[in-house]
């Protein structure tokens, strides 16, 4: 056997894991021209989507107290997490088919947690292109704002791409636990998955009082990129809001965690209790 | 005391559903799996039948901890499937007819790899044991072949390999031969024999095929609407059901219909009479009885045994339990 | 039903919070949208979005690559214009339970200005049918392409990539800068999406309605018609070389 030839070692606990997801990539890239066409239309998706933040720029100098240098920044920081979090967990969106195909069954039969099976399943590379056009705004929206580098700027700019990442991947969990009870469920999750990412991208300032609410607390989007990104250029932000709510992603990390793993528990309970 | 491989007691399993348009608010519960007691020790070998619906994969989900109980108890390998799922997984091993659990876009020697990276085992044993099951699964020749270029019987190979790799204790397999040829339900019969006879593994299978049951399996379920209404030996079985074997024989000439051999029944003639097919009732006579009465008759040219299908098994058996 | 009116208000909401902030920062006016005319474009937009077809896929592909396109060439009816009937109609269908639910909401929560002129509502749904169906007439080139192409896919993401982008799906064309506008003009994708709106919330009126609604039918001609060439040249593939 390949992976185990060399030892007689039992292997970790990774190891299925791992074998899992190196099969998914080599399949991908096995398909050559699909894949190349993948990464450019993903490429092309990132580009489009920084077009319509640029046009609107291209009327007017400063949006939600922003300029478009200073929105550039927002934008990497949320595009680039987000389609890192889509490479990695965005196909738990496909659990109603591996419900109806019966491939969630299959989980159930090997000693691995459920949820742990479902989100290395599969990964997209092609999501890297996208990933990349995030970083490429991240990057220059780096260097060409006027930013007072120092230690706490690094550690804000770090903990915040890990915790959207965290964000973003915890939304495509909860959206899947959903869908053990919700018959098409997929339209009114992806409402928020899709729509908090749109949400993710723009200056918090613009929003009415109904999305300060379902994207500043319930899904806490803003502060997957806005809020820090204020924070790291210096800015006031809107009037109430205080400089240290920028350190706080973490908390909205681990609020939306615990809403994703119970909304996934509850997804389970219902599968094993009530569907069938 | 006997340390079962499946112990039930009082397992039971409804399903709430909601009715159709203007009914959605009116549930109905459908009990799928009632009062169901089963012992299974170990290295025995059941063959759990019934219709479509019955409750067969309802039970089966039961035992490995994909469907929670609505009451009752249930424990497989000593293990409270539901709660401890996990460690059950490395004793059981399942093949849905229905669902892969290989990578369709893999080759076959890939999934193996793979699966025992997940079942972490160790090397040596995961050589020798996938060794052993491609050599009496016959899979040498298409490890390498994507499995969505398998054939069915060539998958189902694969499939019952896959689920075997770790050695489970306990066997489940669910319409392991649906859709295969003969050869193919032939190797894998032949295959689950030896895996018993070697390592004593335990069998439940449910299959719609009297064939697998036959040289599979000395104990057979019959379930209906969720109910035990027969559990005992294949033999018993078909005493049970009043079942009758039926003798096909071909004549030389044409002959004159064969009515009035004891215990026996004329179920019909062809080509004036150089066919014609006798059932018989193995309880009170035997073939051996029979053809003797015949060949007394006419000049036997050829001769076959019909085994009571087990679609006609079932019917009776629950005509009989109502 | 209930999820798409839920993905369609939200995505409405944050495209009102962008558009209506992009207004207020240009001093009340952008390139002629006033609050009100930008709350029409949204609402009406996202009401259309579940009629126009801006992903790129039909049923009918499926049909050539599997080959049972030999049979509707048997039946006595032309197959190009029977599957755009087909799902125009489907799609004018739609607008009904997605389409007004979407335009209704946007009016009561966000309100909009609508046109006083009948006229602006008769034109504007016949442009708005004409939209839809040029969306059907193009996606069926790509359909068509199958003829040739193993697999249509590259294209099809292609036109689902950019074609709500150049039909003003996000932001209205008006406010792309000229060369942009230039090339998105020499697309059908605005006559699918972006001149119907403009016709129906008032923004274009008198000649010029007349006139957006003469260069969408002058995209729908063209693409019907190369649709039928490729219809017949794909046909004569198919009868030559057997499939």
């Amino acid at each position: 056997m390949t992976l185990t030839a060399e030892t007689d070692a039992i292997p970790t606990r990774f190891a299925g894991y791992r074998a899992v997801l190196a099969s998914r990539m080599r399949s991908q890239r096995s398909y050559r021209s699909n894949f190349v066409i993948d990464l450019a239309s993903s490429g092309l998706v990132g580009l489009i989507e920084l077009a319509e933040v640029w046009l609107l720029f291209h009327q007017v100098t400063v949006l939600g107290g922003l300029n478009f240098t200073q929105v550039l920044l927002v934008f990497g920081l949320a595009d680039m997490c987000y389609s890192i979090a889509d490479m990695v967990v965005g196909h738990c969106d496909t659990l109603p088919k591996y419900i109806r195909e019966g491939t969630l069954d299959v989980f159930y039969l090997r000693p691995q947690p459920l949820l742990l099976q479902l989100m290395t399943s599969d990964i997209s590379l092609r999501r890297l292109t996208r990933a990349g056009i995030g970083l490429t705004s991240l990057v220059i929206a780096l260097c060409i704002n006027d930013i007072h580098w120092s230690v706490a700027h690094v550690a804000l700019l770090v903990l915040t791409i890990v915790c959207a990442i965290a964000i973003f991947s915890a939304m495509y969990i909860w959206a899947a636990g959903v869908q053990f009870f919700l018959i098409q469920g997929a339209e009114f999750t992806n409402a928020f998955v899709y729509g908090g990412r749109y949400a993710a991208t723009q200056p918090a300032a613009v929003w009415s009082l109904p999305l300060k609410g379902l994207f500043g607390f319930v899904f806490p989007m803003a502060l997957a990129a806005y809020v820090p990104a204020l924070r790291l250029l210096d800015l006031p932000g809107p009037a109430g809001m205080p400089n240290w709510l920028a350190w706080c992603t973490p908390v909205a990390a681990v609020w939306m965690w615990g809403f994703a793993l119970i909304m996934w528990r509850f997804g389970v309970r219902h599968y094993q209790g009530g569907g069938g | 005391m006997v340390d079962y491989i499946i112990e039930t007691d009082g397992l039971t399993r409804e399903f709430t559903r909601r009715g159709k348009g203007r009914e959605t608010l009116r549930k109905t519960t459908l009990r799928a799996v009632d009062e169901l007691r089963l012992l299974v020790g170990p290295g025995e070998s059941v063959g759990y039948i019934g219709a479509n619906g019955a409750g067969k994969s309802t039970t089966i989900k039961m035992l490995v901890g994909i469907l929670v109980p609505t009451s009752g108890t249930v424990r497989t390998c000593g293990i409270d499937p539901h709660r401890e799922r996990r460690r059950l997984a490395a004793q059981v091993g399942v093949v849905f007819g229905q669902r892969s659990q290989l990578w369709w876009d893999l080759p076959v020697r890939e999934s193996f790899d793979i699966l025992a990276a997940i079942h972490q085992l160790p090397g040596a044993a995961a050589r020798s044991r996938s060794t052993e099951l491609i050599e009496q699964l016959e899979l040498t020749e298409f490890l390498a072949t994507p499995v969505r270029q398998l054939s069915l019987g060539q998958r189902m190979r694969a499939e019952v390999a896959a689920a075997l790799l770790h050695r489970p204790r306990l066997v489940i397999l669910d319409e392991p031969t649906i859709g295969l040829d003969v050869l193919s339900k032939q190797r894998l019969r032949e295959f689950l024999i030896t895996e018993r006879r070697e390592h004593g593994t335990t069998l439940l299978l449910t299959t719609h095929d009297m064939g697998d049951i036959e040289r599979l399996c000395e104990r057979v379920l019959v379930v209906d609407h969720g109910r035990a209404v027969y559990d005992g030996s294949l033999d018993g079985l078909a005493r049970a059901a009043g079942a009758e074997r039926t003798l096909v024989l071909d004549f030389a000439d044409a002959t004159p219909d064969l009515t009035g051999i004891p215990h026996t029944t004329h179920l019909g003639s062809e080509v004036a009479g150089a066919r014609q097919r006798l059932a018989f009732d193995s309880e009170m006579t035997t073939a051996a009885t029979v053809l003797a009465a015949v060949g007394e008759r006419a000049q036997l040219r050829d001769l076959s045994i019909e085994e009571p299908d087990i679609e006609d098994v079932v019917r009776r058996i629950y005509r009989a339990s109502r | 039903m209930f999820g798409g009116l839920v993905a369609n208000m939200t995505f409405g909401f944050l495209k009102v919070a962008m558009l209506f902030a992009t207004v207020r920062a240009a001093g009340g006016t952008v390139q002629g949208y006033d609050v009100g005319s930008m709350s029409a474009y949204i609402w009406v937009s996202q009401g259309m979005l579940g009629s126009v077809n801006l992903h790129g896929r039909l049923d009918f592909s499926e049909r050539i690559k599997n080959g049972d396109v030999a049979v509707d060439f048997l039946r006595p009816v032309n197959v190009q214009m029977a599957t755009i009937a087909t799902e125009v109609g489907k799609a004018v269908f739609a607008l009904i339970p997605r389409g007004l639910p979407s335009v209704a909401i946007g009016a009561l929560l966000v309100g909009m200005t609508m046109p006083t002129s009948p006229t602006a509502y008769v034109l504007g749904l016949v442009s708005l049918v004409i939209g839809i169906t040029v969306s059907f007439s193009t996606v069926y080139l790509v359909a068509v392409a199958g003829f040739w192409l193993i697999e249509t896919r590259g294209i099809q993401i292609l036109y689902m990539v950019l074609s709500g982008f150049f039909a003003g799906l996000f932001v209205p064309i008006a406010l792309f800068p000229d060369w942009l506008l230039a090339l998105a003009e020499a697309t059908p994708c605005p006559s699918m999406m972006m001149y119907p709106i403009d016709i129906l919330t008032g923004r274009t009126t008198g000649g010029a309605a007349y006139g957006l609604v003469g260069v969408q039918l002058a995209w729908l001609a063209g693409t019907l018609l190369i649709g039928h060439l490729l219809t017949t040249a794909g046909r004569r593939k198919l009868e030559v070389q057997g499939g």
